[in-house]
């Protein structure tokens, strides 16, 4: 899901780039009103988590490789501004110092895994619990819903490519594969495989946190899932 | 403390587990693959594509990349060096954001 730098033209960059502006300002603003300086280093753990989850490739039926985010669950614990944060600081220093996704491409990559991806998911926990389904339940499908956002989203934006920007003789200039190709391939990916990781692997660590107790180092991660303003 | 760092190592140690699926992301080949996907490689793709150049490409050591031990050191020590300049940052932040002690809530 994350995009290399060449995929996208300069001026789909710069709209995305754009969009996660005020994003990053808002977010930048929630955290400074809500979070104690000393709370800052949870949200270091969250991206080092985030950054790790990553790293686990998952195969895909058809030879491609797929991982979860993690990002629904950096939102349950540190609120969606606090994870927009986190995982921006991820996808920045995956593309500076090991070219997973491009430097041109950080803003649609953090428009995609680090707004869409934990604000969907958040929104449906929030929504499920609201309709009486447990936190462990809702925790997972707003994690698969938030993964396949991002998906979707990436999915759309590679596609639109040789649609808008091709040569006089019809070449792609940037991605050459449009939407109905694009669309499926990362869907299905995701719809499957890596969307079911990432439920199964926020589920379980929202069902430890909920469990963790005062003396536990995580116990800071579970503010929010013990209903405190946090 | 000590549990939650132990956990986080043997997370590390196991990053490798990530390096068996094979094959690369759906959207995510280089020129190359492009280019006997396609056939060519897009002309603003290929202008694009080298902006910057990544000290550890693909989770790996440049040139320490010959067999899975290989592969697998290099990709533990990627999760090590990101964790660490992921810790660094925060680190920063944490001098810029947040409320301070004083203000009590």
């Amino acid at each position: 899901m994350h995009i290399p730098d060449g995929y996208l033209s300069p001026a789909t960059c710069a709209v995305m780039g754009a969009a996660m502006v005020p994003v990053l300002a808002t977010a930048t603003k929630k955290v400074n009103s809500t979070f104690d300086k000393k709370d800052i280093p949870t949200m270091a753990i969250g991206s080092a988590f985030a950054f790790t989850v990553m790293m686990f490739n998952v195969p895909i039926p058809g030879g491609t490789t797929a991982h979860a985010v993690g990002a629904t669950l950096l939102a349950i614990a540190l609120g969606p501004w606090g994870a927009s944060i986190s995982l921006t600081i991820t996808l920045l220093i995956q593309s500076l110092f090991f070219g997973d996704g491009g430097i041109l491409a950080l803003g649609a990559n953090s428009f995609n895994m680090a707004f869409l991806a934990p604000f969907a998911g958040y929104g449906v926990y929030v929504l499920l619990q609201k309709l009486n389904v447990g936190k462990v339940i809702s925790s997972a499908v707003g994690a698969y819903i938030g993964i396949n956002a991002a998906a979707l989203a990436t999915a759309i934006e590679l596609g639109l490519q040789p649609v808008l920007f091709h040569a006089a003789d019809g070449r792609a200039l940037y991605f050459p594969y449009g939407l109905s190709q694009s669309i499926p391939a990362i869907m299905i990916a995701h719809l499957t495989v890596a969307g079911l990781v990432e439920a199964v692997m926020t589920g379980l660590v929202v069902y430890y946190l909920m469990r963790a107790g005062e003396g536990n180092i995580l116990y800071k991660f579970s503010y929010r899932l013990r209903g405190e303003s946090k | 403390m000590k549990k939650f760092l132990i956990a986080a190592l043997i997370i590390v140690l196991l990053t490798p587990i990530g390096l068996l699926a094979s094959g690369s992301a759906w959207g995510e080949w280089g020129t190359d693959e492009i280019k006997s996907m396609v056939g060519y490689v897009p002309s603003g793709m290929k202008h694009f594509s080298d902006t910057i150049k990544a000290i550890f490409p693909g989770y790996s050591i440049p040139g320490f990349d010959k067999n899975f031990l290989q592969s697998s050191i290099g990709y533990i020590f990627s999760a090590v060096v990101g964790i660490a300049v992921i810790a660094l940052v925060f680190f920063i932040l944490s001098k810029i954001m947040g409320k301070s002690e004083e203000k009590n809530e």
